[in-house]
C-alpha cells in the first residue's frame, strides 16, 4: 500500500496506533450505567415520599416498599405466570421467526408472492384481538394454544415484511458479478441475498419481540383464562378485581422486566452479527 | 454508421500482423425495455493483446456494450463471437472473463480475503489450494496485510485495488472494466492506472476499459475507441502508436499530447453528433 491512498481510517487495528478515545475507558461505561440508576432511585424516592406526605390510598398507589412487599410475598404465583408468558412469547417469537423467513425467501418467486402477499397485509391490519374469542373457540379447552397463535400472528408480519424488502434490496451490481461468475440459484440465495436481508431480518426481529409479548399479553385478557396455568395477563386482571394494587404493580414490573430483556437480547443479537461490517452497528468516528 | 479512422496509417502498418481476434462484435444493437436505443449496430473487433478504451459522452452505450461483451443482458440483435475461445456441449464459450465495475461492488459482510475468493468459491473451489492464489493476487495488488480487513475499513482506492483482486484471481484471458477509477481521486488514479498497466504487461491480458477521460484512454490503451450516444455507436477509432512498458514519463512526451489533441477533438465531434432527442 501507498502513503498516498492511506487517506481514510487506518484499515487494520494492528497496523496502526489505537487512538485513545474517552468513550472507550471504563469510567465512561460505569457513568452511562449510573446515570439511568440514579434517576430510577430518585423516581423510587420521590414515589415513596410523596405516597406519604400526600396520605395517598394503598389501593390508588401503593408505595414502591409495597410493591416490592407484594412481589415477594406473591413470587410463587407470579413466577409461575412470568413462566408462561415468557415461554408463550418466546415460542411465538421462534415460530414467526421460522415461519416470516420461509415465506420471505418463497415469496422470492413472483407467483408465491403475488399469490400471498395481499392476505399476509389483511391479517396484519385486522385486529388480532378481534380474532381472539374465534382462536378460544377452535383451541377449547387449551388456551394456552389460542395465546401462542395470536402472538406468532402478530409477530410474524414485521419479520416477513423487514425481511422480504431486504431480500429485494440486494446491489444490483453484486447480483450481476454473481450471474457473471457463474453463480446457480442456491449461492445466490446463501451467500448474497440472506446476508444483504440480514440487518433488514435484524431490525423486524427488534419490532416482533416487543410485539410478541405484547401479544402474548393481549391474547390473554381476551382470554380471560384462570387458574394455575395463566399467564401475568391474568394475575393484573385478578390484582385490578380484588383491589390488590401492589400485586398489580408487581406483576407489571415483571412484565416490563421481560419487555427489557427481550430488548436487550434482540439488540445484542443484532450488534453480535453486524458489528464487523454494517453502518448501523459501528460506531461513527470522525 | 459514421466510421472515421484518424489513425496514423503508417504507424498501423508497422505494427506486427494480429492472431486471430478474441471477441468480435457484430452488428450489436440493444434496446431497452422502455423502448432506448442504447446501441446502434456495433460492430468492433477486439484483438488478443488489445488494451482497448471505449471513449465517450455519457449514455453513448459503452457500459451496455461492455455488459454484453460480459454475458450480461444479451443483445437484441447482432452476435458476439469468441474466435479463439473453447466451446461447451450446449454451445456456451468458455470466455475467461472478469469485470471490473465502476463501484467497487465488495460484499460488505465479508473480509478482503473473502470477497477476493468469492469467484473461485462460487465454482466449488474456494479450499486450500485457492489461499496461495488469493494471497499472490493481494500481494500483486499491495493489499497483502490487509486479508482480514472488512470492506468498510479501507479508503476508495483500496477497495477498487481488491476489486481487481477479485478479478484476477480467476486468471481472466479478457478483462472488462467499467469506469473503474472514475469515483477516485487523481493521486489514487494514476497510481492504479501505472499498476494496472504493469499487471497487464505480467499477465499480456486483452483489456476493454470503459472511461470518459481522454486522458486515461490514451495513457493505457493500444486503441480509443470514440462513441456517440442517441443512439450509441462508434464514432471513430485511434491508434496509440507508442508500446508498452509505458510509464509516467509518457505523460510528458509530445506523442502523448498530440494524441490527447486528436482524441480530444475527436470526442468533441462525436458529443455534436451526439443529437439530442
Amino acid at each position: 500500500m501507498t502513503a498516498s491512498e492511506t487517506r481514510a481510517e487506518p484499515a487494520s487495528p494492528a497496523t496502526v496506533p489505537r487512538a485513545p478515545s474517552r468513550r472507550d475507558g471504563i469510567a465512561w461505561r460505569l457513568l452511562r450505567l449510573a446515570v439511568p440508576v440514579v434517576t430510577l432511585g430518585l423516581l423510587v424516592v420521590i414515589w415513596q415520599v410523596a405516597v406519604d406526605t400526600y396520605q395517598i390510598r394503598p389501593f390508588i398507589l401503593p408505595r414502591p416498599s409495597a410493591v416490592w412487599d407484594a412481589l415477594i410475598e406473591n413470587w410463587d404465583t407470579l413466577s409461575r405466570s412470568l413462566w408462561v408468558t415468557v415461554k408463550v412469547t418466546l415460542s411465538a417469537l421462534g415460530l414467526a421467526v421460522a415461519g416470516g423467513v420461509l415465506l420471505s425467501i418463497l415469496m422470492q418467486s413472483r407467483w408465491i408472492e403475488l399469490g400471498l402477499f395481499p392476505y399476509a397485509v389483511i391479517l396484519q391490519v385486522t385486529p388480532i384481538v378481534a380474532v381472539a374469542p374465534l382462536l378460544i373457540i377452535w383451541t377449547s379447552p387449551n388456551t394456552q394454544l389460542a395465546l401462542l397463535i395470536l402472538a406468532v400472528l402478530v409477530a410474524f408480519f414485521p419479520i416477513l415484511s423487514n425481511t422480504t424488502a431486504g431480500l429485494k434490496a440486494t446491489d444490483h451490481n453484486l447480483l450481476n458479478l454473481f450471474e457473471l461468475y457463474g453463480a446457480n440459484p442456491w449461492q445466490r440465495l446463501i451467500r448474497l441475498k440472506i446476508p444483504s436481508a440480514l440487518p433488514y431480518f435484524l431490525t423486524g426481529l427488534r419490532t416482533a419481540g416487543g410485539l410478541a409479548l405484547i401479544a402474548a399479553v393481549v391474547a390473554e385478557f381476551a382470554a380471560g383464562s384462570a387458574g394455575r396455568g395463566s399467564g401475568l395477563a391474568f394475575r393484573v386482571l385478578e390484582s385490578q378485581y380484588r383491589l390488590q394494587t401492589a400485586r398489580l404493580f408487581a406483576a407489571l414490573l415483571l412484565l416490563s422486566l421481560t419487555g427489557v430483556a427481550i430488548y436487550f437480547a434482540t439488540s445484542f443479537i443484532s450488534w453480535l452479527l453486524l458489528r464487523r461490517w454494517h453502518e448501523s452497528a459501528v460506531r461513527r468516528e470522525n | 454508421m459514421q466510421s472515421a479512422r484518424v489513425s496514423e496509417t503508417q504507424a498501423a502498418a508497422a505494427m506486427p500482423p494480429r492472431p486471430r481476434p478474441l471477441v468480435r462484435m457484430e452488428g450489436v444493437s440493444k434496446v431497452f425495455s422502455n423502448g432506448t436505443l442504447a446501441l446502434k449496430d456495433m460492430s468492433l473487433t477486439v484483438g488478443q493483446g488489445d488494451f482497448l478504451s471505449l471513449l465517450g459522452p455519457s449514455g453513448c452505450g459503452k457500459s451496455t456494450a461492455l455488459r454484453i461483451i460480459a454475458g450480461l443482458g444479451g443483445a437484441t440483435e447482432g452476435a458476439i463471437d469468441w474466435p479463439v475461445a473453447n466451446y461447451d456441449a450446449e454451445g456456451r464459450p468458455d470466455r475467461r472473463v472478469s469485470f471490473v465495475f465502476q463501484d467497487p461492488t465488495l460484499m460488505p459482510w465479508a473480509n478482503v480475503y473473502r470477497n477476493v475468493r468469492l469467484p473461485l468459491s462460487l465454482k466449488g473451489g474456494g479450499g486450500g489450494a485457492a489461499h496461495d492464489e488469493i494471497m499472490s493476487v493481494l500481494e500483486m495488488v499491495g493489499l497483502a496485510g490487509f486479508a482480514k480487513a472488512y470492506p468498510r475499513e479501507l479508503s476508495g482506492g483500496m477497495k477498487m485495488r481488491v476489486s481487481i483482486a477479485r478479478a484476477l484471481v480467476t486468471r481472466p484471458t479478457l478483462l472488462l472494466m467499467d469506469e473503474p477509477f472514475a469515483a477516485l481521486d487523481e493521486i489514487t488514479r494514476f497510481k492504479l492506472n501505472d499498476d494496472l498497466l504493469a499487471l497487464r504487461d505480467k499477465f499480456g491480458w486483452t483489456v476493454i476499459f470503459v472511461t470518459h477521460s481522454v486522458f486515461e484512454s490514451v495513457y493505457l490503451s493500444s486503441r480509443v475507441v470514440v462513441m456517440a450516444a442517441r443512439p450509441g455507436r462508434v464514432f471513430a477509432e485511434l491508434e496509440v502508436p507508442a508500446g508498452y512498458p509505458r510509464d509516467p514519463d509518457f505523460r510528458t512526451t509530445g506523442t502523448y499530447a498530440e494524441l490527447c489533441r486528436q482524441a480530444s477533438e475527436t470526442l468533441q465531434a462525436a458529443i455534436l453528433a451526439s443529437v439530442r432527442p
